[in-house]
């Protein structure tokens, strides 16, 4: 997948002059971005820089107060609601603790954008949910369950299912790693990267965790100063020169999780 | 973007096998048609050639849907050959091979006597267990106020002042409002009663007995278990479900001290004055009607006024206004206080809150009605 990326595939979502003003204060200013088809893109940034603000503009549920937000080539701004939904088909997002619907069980949330959108037997449909929920990695058992009988990694998986029922090419997820313990954020990130590449998924994930970066990201995408500072590999973020990414990615968090893949590894040999 | 999927079987040709040939998009949003066509297929024979060639592309629903019909055909004991897939095609299959587990798609149903049994006995033990917390409550609540009484410093005033303007001061326009119109219907509908009976002078005494004694600090406690009960029950319970409740224990501050107290002893001072203030609207709106409709002049209707009611009559309302507010207020106070996690909890607590005030208050009221007219007031 780093191949894609790095060969400068085809642009999924085009970002350009993106100003956001919310209750008054100006989030985004002059903010441009590409991602490219196939790749995980990672979008980190201090508290309050509008991550979570861009994936929301991006899947319009905020309306920018300028510029153009264009994804699969299509400038929603300019689209009908009904040629929109046809395009949000193409996409699936998971929100922060899931956003799972309280009143469904797992397997009825998975089913939830099939009923809506597609006319299929229901037979298929149970079968449909049980390979994606499989698929994120939840037991059989887990689909007749409520969402609040649900651990939070279990809520997140089941999430996962939701924004993979239609097979999307792009998956928006928003910090998939927060509030989840180490083993249960490691295991998710593999995740995430597994199903990136045997289903060719796009991946545009906001996150905080350095070992995600490290491991599942092909690229990063710096937001500081209003604006997208600056995209590109690990090796670029480190040899960055601006006080705040040289912080971030030179912290003694940083540094444990540059060295934690080489010790599991050298353990691994023993 | 929906672009077309088909399936079709070529017929064996002399000793060949028959052959599947599947083309075009097999994703989900074809999937319903390919299903039905797919299940409608009958291959004759014990071998069958699945020929991939003309798959444009496949994602997870129709990979599902051409692994489901491999396994269909190998539980028919055929000899399957597959034909012209491409890589990804395979690793498709694999991926959905790897995760067929079919699961539950939503509990399992009780049987429905069981389930309304169950319901009922659920719901009695609730009811039980919630009045015994009240109960509870109601103690600590009390033991919390005399405390107080012995250390007037450890009241918040700040807070109680803040309460009283939210609960009283804010929703004298309401209260107003409500009473002024139900005075005016009451006339209306009194009046055109008693005209019949050439009565309608006694429309006045329709109007002040019904308003001071009982409409008045009736209607005022239901908008108010309305306004300012479930406002307590909210404010409470988002902070309980914010965890600062818990916060205030640890800092080694009451809750009852801090949050309770203080909207108990506002509703319970100020509900008396909305009482009284719906009562003068109540009258104010009766009177204006009695004057349009009857032609009772103001001066008349004072005059009938005095004749049709005694301070007690005004009294039996007001005093029922404390207790009305003690319960309004400590209904939406425990239901806070009762509030676990999640916003939805929020939500269900404070309606029943509402539900509660409202209901505790018309029994209270039916039971100082009975009270009164046993000490004959």
């Amino acid at each position: 997948m780093s191949a894609v990326a790095a060969a400068g595939g085809q642009v999924i979502i085009r970002v350009r002059g993106l100003h956001t003003v919310l209750g008054g204060h100006t989030i985004h200013q002059n903010l441009d971005l590409d991602v490219r088809r196939g790749e995980v893109l990672g979008v980190v940034g201090g508290s309050g820089t509008g991550k979570s603000v861009l994936l929301r503009t991006i899947v319009g549920l905020i309306t920018p107060t300028a510029g153009t937000v264009q994804v699969f080539g299509q400038d929603f701004a300019q689209l009908s609601a009904r040629e929109r939904r046809a395009y949000e088909m193409r996409w699936g997002v998971l929100f922060q603790d899931g956003a799972l619907f309280s009143s469904l069980t797992v397997a009825q949330n998975v089913e939830v954008p099939l009923r809506e959108h597609l006319r299929l037997p229901r037979r298929l449909m149970d079968e449909i949910a049980g390979l994606k929920i499989s698929m994120a990695g939840l037991p059989a058992s887990s689909g007749a369950k409520f969402p609040s009988e649900l651990s939070g990694g279990m809520r997140k998986r089941a999430g996962l299912a939701r924004a993979l029922a239609l097979d999307p090419e792009i998956v928006f997820l928003d910090e998939p790693t927060a509030g989840l313990d180490p083993i249960g954020a490691a295991a998710f990130d593999d995740l995430i990267r597994a199903l990136q590449q045997r289903l060719g998924l796009t991946v545009f994930m906001v996150t905080h965790d350095l070992d995600s970066l490290h491991k599942i990201c092909d690229r990063i995408a710096v937001l500081a100063e209003k604006k997208v500072l600056l995209t590109g590999a690990m090796h670029d973020m480190l040899r960055h020169e601006h006080p705040w990414v040289r912080d971030y990615f030179h912290g003694p968090r940083a540094r444990a999780a540059q060295i934690a893949p080489v010790e599991t590894e050298s353990r691994a040999h023993v | 973007m929906s672009a077309t999927a088909w399936v079709e079987l070529h017929a064996p040709v002399g000793g060949d096998a028959p052959v599947l040939r599947a083309g075009g998009d097999w994703r989900i949003v074809n999937a319903g048609q390919l299903d039905s066509e797919l299940t409608r297929l009958d291959v004759p024979g014990d071998r069958v050639v699945v020929d991939m060639a003309a798959l444009e592309s496949l994602d997870t629903a129709g990979a599902w849907l051409l692994y489901r019909t491999l396994k269909l055909f190998e539980a028919q004991h055929k000899k399957i050959a597959l034909r012209g897939a491409r890589n990804e095609h395979h690793a498709m299959l694999r991926e959905v091979a790897a995760n067929d587990s079919p699961c539950e798609i939503a509990p399992p149903q009780v049987n429905t006597v069981v389930r309304v049994v169950l319901a009922v006995g659920r719901a009695t033990v609730d009811a039980l267990r919630a009045g015994r917390d009240f109960v509870i409550f109601f103690g600590a609540a009390v033991v919390t106020f005399l405390r107080v009484l012995l250390q007037p410093r450890r009241l918040r005033w700040n807070s109680l002042v803040y309460q009283m303007e939210q609960v009283g001061f804010n929703a004298l326009p309401i209260v107003g409002l409500i009473a002024f119109l139900i005075g005016v219907v009451l006339a209306y509908q009194g009046a055109v009663q008693l005209q019949r009976l050439g009565a309608e002078v006694f429309v006045v005494d329709l109007i002040a007995v019904s308003v001071l004694r009982e409409v008045g600090i009736l209607l005022t406690a239901i908008v108010v278990a309305g306004r300012s009960g479930s406002a307590f029950t909210a404010q409470i319970g988002s902070m309980k479900a914010n965890e600062e409740v818990d916060a205030l224990r640890t800092l080694g501050m009451d809750p009852m001290d801090i949050l309770v107290l203080p909207r108990v002893l506002a509703l319970v001072i100020t509900l008396p004055m909305l009482a009284f203030f719906a009562d003068m609207m109540g009258l104010l709106g009766g009177g204006l009607m009695a004057w349009v409709v009857l032609d009772i002049s103001p001066a008349m209707f004072v005059e009938r006024l005095r004749h049709a009611v005694t301070v007690w009559s005004f009294l039996v309302g007001i005093i029922k206004a404390p207790f009305f507010a003690v319960v309004i207020a400590l209904v939406g106070c425990h239901e806070g206080l009762q509030v676990t996690g999640s916003a939805e909890s929020v939500g269900s607590r404070t309606t029943r809150a509402v539900v509660e005030a409202i209901f505790l208050v018309i029994v209270l009221d039916a039971a100082f009605s009975i009270f009164f007219s046993v000490v004959g007031v």
